[in-house]
């Protein structure tokens, strides 16, 4: 348990005090305080590149009445810092009167330990698995030309204080390890990028050398690209593999399908609730409560208990993600997807690990079925506009697939597509849901909070493709 | 306020001190300071109010050719001394690596001139409303814009930088930032644009209503947008894309790509990489420059740099470390690039759009689509398709692809330069890049 109250003249008493002074006629609001320790190492060009460790301590203090939200935050955890920021709050609140809801759900589920990942592996030993990394790869093939590896690891303790004293708290542990591998052959070069994570130990994941397998994808996806031939451009059939390649699902309908946009009726779903949005057979859940992944959370940064929210059943749009400030005013619950990157960022409703669920196709009878199209298996970044519902998203390994066969790797290319629609498009649903590998990062508002992702594969009857072949 | 100059010394020489004791042999240290107001509004009526005061430490300290590195926001000795203790720590087990040092004493910036980058200007809030007020009626007068977000940010910071060579400066900067985001909506579709200004001071600031009317207009005429064949056609980039192709430059440019091996401008000094009209210049003492620096994150004097001569690659962006791998001296550039643009060209925007009886303007890009080893470039695009010089009507749903090896080559620049932002470009056409569309 973190004591934010023995680092300065502030008590909890005091705090107790301030907050419920300032949130007296306010609907919403808590102070929120955050120490987050974090390290980060980095192998690079065959050397230790860099070894950072950081350290960070604040509150940010909220306060809402009506639609307007008032948010101050300080690294100085001080009485007289919490009073500046609760005079400010009140100066800008000053005509606007609410009635505090001192409602909140409780849950004695955990999705992860209270651990200190940084803590539980000397630097030593994360050193020694850096130079493996670097060893293994450039002696694994003369074409290697550049490997960078990296640590990265993290603590996160905070605590909310709500109005009347009630207070909610959670540890989260958060680490990753991730591989980039870059190769030269007949003057080409190419870079391949794997990484896995999760909320428990570096161990948890590295056991039974895993580290080599991490090796062994991202040069794997490298030695794909240097055969790779430019793709083609234009609408066609898109077969994707199960996994990672669900950034699709949360770029096209997930971003979407957050409450904020949909109050303010900016998002190209805001009026389709109840309608119809996908094909039949189409799933698609956003869940906080998966044991240990990247996305799960066992509160939310307002404080309350994450859960597993469906969002499209069988193809019928169900449930907006929401934080309290927007059911609020929408008048429904908060889905526990109120979330900020850290202390010095208001809540936004956000994702949490979103999926699509299996279905009974295969594989192979989708690519079995596809005269002309690509088979797209792993993806960078994607993108979208969540007005004009268009997205797009980056492949990073993708195939021809030319009369039901898989051709050769294309290179990459982006994908561009309409999310309210892309969903109808769907015509094969596979049976070989797969979570990622724990790497996902989502940005939104210059927040970015980790999130995690799943589906089977799926095949889309058209889709337009990015490449430079016509 | 923004704590001053003497807070912060006194905290950079409390670290350095501490760093010598405990037996760093060098150690270089940023302490920061940064205030921001924010205030949003949306469909004429206050949203949010944002305050934030944050201070920054960042830390690196060095034991012979071992270097380790941390940072932290909380400010008490205690809290400092424990951290350093920690980091010295960390640099004795880091390996050596024999590029590690301080800057060259020499190259350090000595002389600070005024680049103007402060104005004390206090905006008060109530100030800032009446701002987005005027913004937003300017920008509803439309019936078709449904929803208009806007928002107003102040910030003032200051920093001091110091090493155990002897550096320590700093000084104050600000800026004064407006935003406005609206959505359209017709029959067919509902569209989104924007419009903003950013400046050092606040009376360089657009005015209220011009930026409110921008934003409606350029969403508006988005509505009702078509997607077209997939073809081979000349594109014409806005200014507002236009930029991003010299943020791409800078990063293939920037030493540690080109020490790594990674960009697809390695090898590339002193040959052709741009259409021989080119030229690309970064200049750091441009005044009240929103990108202006008196030193870099090193305490590097930075100096103008002539970065492509008519075409012809001249130089990269070197920092101290990768600077000692390639064999070359620091030219001030660790943190990347400082007001970067590029030379105007000699053609009329109005010429431009009729050089070609067809073209593609484009307006906005969506996704993450350079790849900077390689050159390849794919991006989703919304814009207009171009006839004999005019709009004449929206496209959106497509992407554009092409290699940044042809189309460097292939850019043609308007004479349109203006210098907003850090970094500036006139419209620019490139002719030969591909579009996927239906």
């Amino acid at each position: 348990m973190n004591n934010f109250f023995n680092k300065s003249d502030l008590t909890r008493q005091d705090a107790d005090k301030i907050v419920s002074e300032t949130l007296n006629n306010c609907d919403d609001g808590e102070l929120y305080l955050e120490e987050s320790k974090s390290e980060s190492i980095l192998l690079d060009d065959n050397k230790i590149k860099s070894s950072n460790y950081s350290s960070d301590l604040g509150f940010g203090l909220r306060a809402i009445s009506d639609e307007v939200v008032a948010y101050s935050y300080s690294n100085e955890i001080s009485k007289d810092s919490l009073k500046n920021s609760s005079e400010n709050l009140k100066s800008t609140l000053k005509s606007i009167k609410g009635t505090y809801n001192h409602e909140i759900p409780k849950s004695n589920k955990k999705f992860y330990e209270d651990i200190n990942p940084i803590e539980q592996k000397t630097l030593d030993s994360k050193l020694e698995v850096l130079n493996k990394v670097n060893d293994f790869l450039r002696k694994k093939d003369g074409s290697v030309k550049q490997v960078t590896a990296s640590f990265a690891g993290e603590q996160k303790s905070i605590e909310i204080i709500r109005s009347g004293g009630e207070a909610l708290t959670d540890i989260r542990p958060l680490i990753r390890f991730n591989v980039s591998v870059m190769l030269e052959k007949n003057g080409r070069k190419e870079t391949g990028v794997y990484g896995i994570g999760g909320r428990q130990s570096y161990d948890d994941y590295l056991k039974n050398d895993n580290w080599k397998n991490v090796c062994e994808e991202a040069f794997r996806i490298a030695s794909v690209n240097l055969e790779s031939k430019p793709a083609p451009a234009g609408e066609m059939k898109v077969v994707l593999g199960p996994g990672w390649p669900a950034i699709l699902i949360h770029e096209a309908i997930g971003h979407g399908l957050e409450g904020d946009f949909n109050r303010k009726k900016t998002s190209a779903f805001h009026d389709l609730m109840g309608e119809k949005v996908a094909s039949e057979g189409v799933t698609i859940v956003d869940d906080g409560t998966i044991d240990n992944r990247r996305g799960s959370l066992t509160i939310d940064d307002e404080g309350t208990p994450t859960e597993r929210t469906v969002l499209i059943e069988n193809g019928i749009l169900k449930n907006f993600m929401q934080d309290r400030h927007n059911a609020r005013l929408m008048n429904t619950r908060s889905t526990g997807s109120g979330r900020r990157e850290n202390y010095r960022h208001i809540v936004l409703p956000r994702m949490r690990n979103t999926m699509m669920l299996s279905g009974n196709q295969t594989q192979d009878e989708m690519i079995k079925s596809v005269d002309k199209g690509i088979f797209a298996v792993s993806f960078g970044g994607g993108q979208v506009d969540i007005t004009s519902g268009k997205f797009v998203f980056n492949c990073t390994e993708a195939y021809e697939i030319n009369n039901g066969k898989i051709g050769s790797p294309i290179k990459g290319a982006t994908l561009i597509g309409d999310g309210p629609s892309i969903l109808k498009e769907v015509s094969m649903v596979g049976n070989d849901m797969m979570l990622d590998p724990g790497i996902g990062t989502c940005g939104k508002a210059g927040q970015g909070v980790p999130v995690g992702v799943a589906q089977p594969s799926i095949l889309i009857d058209k889709m337009t493709v990015g490449g430079t072949k016509l | 306020m923004v704590k001053d100059q003497e807070f912060l010394k006194s905290k950079a020489s409390y670290c350095l001190d501490l760093a010598k004791k405990m037996g760093a042999t060098d150690a270089s240290v940023t302490v920061g300071h940064s205030i921001s107001e924010t205030v949003n509004f949306r469909n004429k009526s206050l949203e949010a109010s944002d305050r934030s005061d944050g201070l920054a430490l960042s830390i690196e300290t060095y034991s012979g050719k071992r270097r380790s590195s941390i940072s932290s926001s909380n400010l008490l000795d205690e809290n400092i001394k424990t951290l350093i203790e920690k980091c010295f720590e960390t640099t004795k087990i880091t390996p050596e690596d024999e590029f590690n040092s301080l800057p060259d004493k020499n190259l350090l910036a000595k002389h600070i001139s005024s680049l103007n980058l402060y104005d004390e200007t206090r905006f008060e809030n109530d100030k800032k409303i009446k701002y987005l007020k005027d913004l937003e009626e300017s920008a509803s007068t439309d019936s078709q814009i449904i929803n208009t977000e806007s928002s107003f940010t102040e910030n003032k910071s200051n920093f001091i930088l110091a090493n155990s060579d002897g550096f320590c400066d700093g000084y104050k900067t600000s800026s004064f930032a407006a935003s406005c985001v609206t959505v359209a909506k017709d029959e067919n579709s509902m569209e989104r644009d924007y419009e903003f200004s950013s400046k050092r001071h606040l009376s360089d600031i657009k005015q209220a209503i011009d930026l409110g009317n921008k934003a409606a207009k350029q969403t508006i005429r988005k509505l009702s947008p078509k997607k077209i064949g997939s073809e081979k056609i000349s594109i014409i980039f806005d200014k507002r894309i236009s930029k991003g192709m010299l943020s791409a430059f800078a990063s293939a440019i920037s030493a540690s790509a080109i020490a790594r091996g990674t960009s697809f401008l390695k090898d590339k000094i002193d040959q052709q990489v741009f259409a021989n009209s080119i030229n690309v210049i970064d200049k750091p003492d441009i005044i009240k420059g929103m990108g202006s620096q008196n030193f870099d994150s090193e305490g590097v004097n930075s100096n103008t740099l002539q970065l492509i001569e008519n075409g012809i690659l001249k130089n990269y962006l070197v920092d101290t470390y990768n600077g000692k791998k390639l064999n070359l001296k620091s030219n001030g550039r660790s943190g990347g690039t400082t007001n970067l643009y590029f030379e105007k060209g000699n053609i009329s925007y109005e010429d431009l759009m009729k050089k070609n009886s067809r073209s593609l303007y484009i307006t906005e890009t969506i996704g993450h689509g350079s790849n900077l080893v390689t050159g390849d470039y794919s991006v989703g695009a919304t814009g207009f398709l171009v006839e004999d010089g005019e709009f004449k009507y929206p496209v959106n749903e497509i992407t554009i692809a092409g290699n940044f090896k042809d189309m460097f080559k292939n850019i043609i620049l308007a004479n349109d330069l203006e210098f907003e932002y850090s970094v500036n470009s006139p419209t620019m056409m490139i002719e030969g890049m591909t579009v996927a569309g239906k």
